[in-house]
């Protein structure tokens, strides 16, 4: 090639590039409206809150110590600094970690944000004041104390050496609270905003809506590039569909069924961009074993075995906002077992014939063939009525008569609370992806309150245990599927549904936000950009 | 009629307390926990030790006797204490939704009577035409659609119309904003509503005033009008419309009282921040002291607007005095 046709590709090559680089280039400006798809939070404090609706109210005016990558959000293990300088490495055998704090960091009072405030949030949170609630408390059982040893120095003493810290310290609810304030009014912040983070509080219209503006001290430079937001609560779907479609707003970050995203991109074709990702969400049929014939673990497992997880799982993807076949562990951490491992429990084996015909077996040597009994249900659509529909025919197909009982809310939690129930539907949605405290769920209501089988496993606890305090990554997974096994295929304590799905449409001028695998990661706005 | 208000006044205080005792009850047999929907509703896990405070911190640990004498004595002082919820002033909560909520009920209650008693009183005098059964059709059609049926298919039609007519789809505002900052935003967002209510509205409103122009017309008075050779429009104008609108009147008032805190299901469609949807929030969410206030506030609204209405009838029909 003569230097003159090099010379043209290259500048045509370049021309090529040109406009993907510009419209990846953010643009400065703009106000974003979102909606909330909830109702409006008790209260806008995030350490006292477990509802994502407090934090896609509230991310955006607060900082944290350490987060998930906002430019790899789907990473479930990639964590950079916030607050901090960088990311230390533990020392006295990985129970000691210092952290750094950067030194530009100010309030949006002006004044500037200390190690002592961080250690301050962090205490709060890990050992709350008397009075003061830390909903999140036992996800932080590993940390002994926090203390500010200067300035910029932050030290946290483990109590032992876990994988499971840096996920828990990472936790999005974590925002670093003013240390004068908490000590001065310990309620200050379940009504009041002052943060730290890339935009400013101006207005929160009770019940209705939530605004800021951009900090122009916010100590990433550059950021953010939006001149403010709007976050309006909207419940019902058919708003939040119509309110997109006619641009009220741009997006929910929260997730949107199968539906939605098909009516969407066909009324709106090209101006719509649908995110779509796994989602550290999923649903299980808990059986009551204090109930008869639950207390059977082959009635149990009889239950796992009807249920065709493979052939099910697409079929039902295209109508409900669940996805992918898995077991305790979010199938995209690298904890999770592969296709092949859960093929060699009960309920995921290939062949669905094989599964049913010991089903029917295991419920004959049980006395309990053609049994009936009442599946609880919460009162909601995705995916729980949906979830329930699917499984009671399942159940059919093994001579199993289920009838279903909905529930609202209130009453739902009254019944798993009151073991009132045979078998429920039940659930996990973790606010991030951290598998060793993840799997608490399926350790016995004496060790992990929102386990609602009602039974006493020590072998539970010690497989458990040993996973969690294993700080080997190959031996921990090992051990993490020997929980795994244990609590699906032996003790049948519980029956896993496909994982969910998270479906994200957004108006295509909504740039820089990238999807992961919670919905109550990666909301503070800051990369977030209008192409206006 | 100064002794008659009072009395009536007066009368009011056994009916709230008598409501304020029911409402305490039958909040109290609903399953459920506030603590628990609060803090278990998101799927997360959470501290069982928080439970416990949350309990302590809104005060559903005490004895109920000590609960009800608490919320007794509050509605003696119009204390009404906080949200259990969201641990703000109850009057906070209700005064933040009751503008949106008034708004409408007002609006409706313009819509539904501009079309009820003009439509009404036609369909009576053109009895058994073409345009009383129209009219008939239009009113037993209102009746019949519910209303938030009836203001989805119009968000969506407004959407494909908007869309079709000039290529980008439009829909009333998802966020309120006061007339007095913004009015075109705010009649905007207030207009569809209103028109969905009141058309219900309007369509109840329209038969009564139809059977009671009908009763009327046949009355001695009308006849004995008619004999003196008055002129038809004064004979219903004067004499007819006004005494046909005396159960009308109580109609629309019983109605109104209603819209303010009934809209539940038409702001959820609408996405309006109003007493309705609070209602569906607080009684979902088990917040004893929020529902408590919202009921007594809709039974003030409906006594007190029955109070008006009775006074109202004075004025409509001169027999009537207050004793």
């Amino acid at each position: 090639m003569s230097f003159r046709s090099a010379l043209l590709s290259m500048a045509f090559c370049a021309a090529l590039a040109l406009p993907a680089a510009a419209a990846d280039t953010p643009k400065r400006g703009g106000i974003l409206t979102y909606m909330i798809p909830a109702d409006a939070p008790p209260s806008l404090d995030a350490h006292r809150e477990t509802t994502y609706a407090t934090v896609h109210a509230t991310a955006p005016f607060y900082s944290v110590l350490i987060r998930i990558n906002p430019e790899n959000p789907a990473s479930p293990d990639d964590f950079v600094c916030d607050v901090c300088t960088e990311m230390p490495k533990p020392t006295d055998d990985g129970k000691t970690w210092t952290f750094k704090i950067r030194d530009d960091v100010k309030w949006h009072d002006g004044t500037p944000l200390t190690a002592a405030d961080v250690a301050k949030s962090w205490q709060e949170l890990v050992h709350p004041d008397p009075g003061m609630l830390s909903a999140r408390a036992p996800y932080f059982v590993m940390i002994d104390t926090v203390e500010a040893t200067d300035a910029s120095t932050v030290v946290f003493k483990l109590k032992f050496a876990t994988s499971a810290f840096l996920p828990a310290l990472g936790d999005p609810f974590a925002y670093i609270y003013k240390k004068d304030i908490l000590e001065r009014d310990p309620h200050f912040y379940e009504r009041n905003v002052l943060g730290s983070g890339p935009f400013k509080f101006t207005e929160y219209q009770t019940g209705q809506s939530i605004e800021g503006v951009r900090n122009p001290d916010y100590y990433r430079k550059g950021q953010p590039y939006l001149d403010g937001f709007k976050a309006i609560f909207t419940p019902k779907q058919a708003v939040e569909l119509d309110a997109i479609r006619a641009d009220r707003a741009a997006t929910e970050f929260r997730g949107m069924p199968p539906s939605a995203r098909d009516q969407l991109t066909k009324e709106l074709g090209d101006k719509v961009t649908v995110l779509t990702g796994d989602w550290n969400c999923v649903n299980m049929i808990t059986a009551n074993h204090q109930r008869k014939p639950f207390d059977d673990v082959r009635v149990r497992r009889a239950l796992m075995l009807a249920i065709d997880q493979w052939k099910g799982a697409p079929p039902l993807s295209r109508i409900v906002n669940m996805h992918t076949v898995g077991g305790i562990v979010f199938p995209g951490s690298s904890m999770a077992a592969t296709k092949e491992e859960l093929q060699k429990i009960a309920g995921y084996w290939p062949d669905i014939e094989k599964s049913r015909a010991e089903a029917r077996r295991l419920l004959k040597e049980a006395g309990a063939e053609g049994l009936t009994f009442e599946l609880m249900n919460r009162n909601v659509d995705q995916p729980y009525k949906f979830i329930a529909t699917w499984v009671i025919d399942e159940w059919a197909k093994v001579g199993l008569h289920v009838t279903q009982k909905v529930l609202p809310t209130g009453p739902f939690y009254e019944g798993l609370r009151g073991n009132t129930f045979d078998v429920t539907v039940d659930f996990n949605c973790q606010g991030l992806v951290n598998p060793a405290m993840d799997v608490g769920k399926f350790l016995p209501h004496s060790v992990y309150s929102e386990n609602y089988g009602n039974y006493d496993d020590q072998k539970d606890i010690d497989l458990y245990q040993a996973m969690l305090h294993e700080t080997d990554p190959v031996k921990q997974r090992q051990a993490m599927r020997e929980f795994e096994t244990y609590v699906l295929d032996t003790q049948a304590h519980a029956i896993m549904m496909p994982w969910w799905e998270r479906i994200v449409p957004m108006r295509s001028y909504v740039k820089g936000w990238k999807i992961n695998p919670s919905h109550y990661v990666n909301q503070d706005l800051g990369t977030v950009w209008l192409d206006q | 009629m100064y002794q008659y208000i009072l009395k009536r006044v007066l009368l009011t205080i056994p009916t709230l307390l008598g409501a304020a005792a029911l409402v305490f009850l039958l909040m109290r047999l609903i399953p459920g926990d506030i603590c628990l929907v609060r803090l278990g509703s998101g799927g997360a896990s959470f501290d069982p030790k928080a439970l416990i405070a949350c309990h302590k911190e809104i005060g559903v640990d005490r004895p109920i006797l000590v609960q009800f004498l608490e919320f007794i004595w509050g509605i003696i002082r119009f204390d009404f204490g906080t949200s259990m919820w969201s641990g703000k002033p109850v009057s906070t909560e209700i005064l933040a939704r009751l503008p949106i909520s008034v708004e409408i009920a007002l609006l409706a209650t313009t819509v539904a009577v501009g079309i009820a008693i003009p439509l009404g009183t036609i369909s009576a005098l053109k009895q058994n035409t073409w345009i009383d059964v129209a009219v008939r059709i239009f009113a037993i059609g209102g009746i019949a659609t519910p209303s938030f049926w009836l203001g989805i298919v119009s968000v969506l039609l407004v959407l494909d119309i908007t869309s079709w007519v000039s290529g980008t789809p439009w829909m009333p505002p998802i966020d309120y904003v006061p007339i007095w900052k913004d009015p075109i935003r705010n009649l905007s967002m207030a207009i569809l509503p209103a028109i969905t209510v009141g058309y219900r509205y309007a369509a109840v409103s329209m038969r009564m005033t139809r059977s009671a122009m009908l009763e009327v017309m046949r009355e001695d008075y009308v006849r004995t009008a008619r004999a003196k050779g008055l002129i038809n429009k004064l004979i219903i104008n004067r004499h007819a419309l006004k005494n046909a609108l005396l159960p009308v009147v109580t109609l629309i008032g019983i109605e109104f009282a209603f819209l303010i805190g009934g809209l539940v299901v038409t702001e959820q469609v609408f996405n309006l921040n109003g007493v309705g949807r609070l209602f569906v929030q607080a009684v979902q969410n088990q917040d004893y002291t929020l529902t408590q206030a919202l009921v007594m506030l809709t039974v003030a609204v409906f006594v007190f607007t029955n109070l008006a209405v009775d006074l109202l009838y004075g004025w409509l029909d001169p027999r009537i005095h207050f004793a």
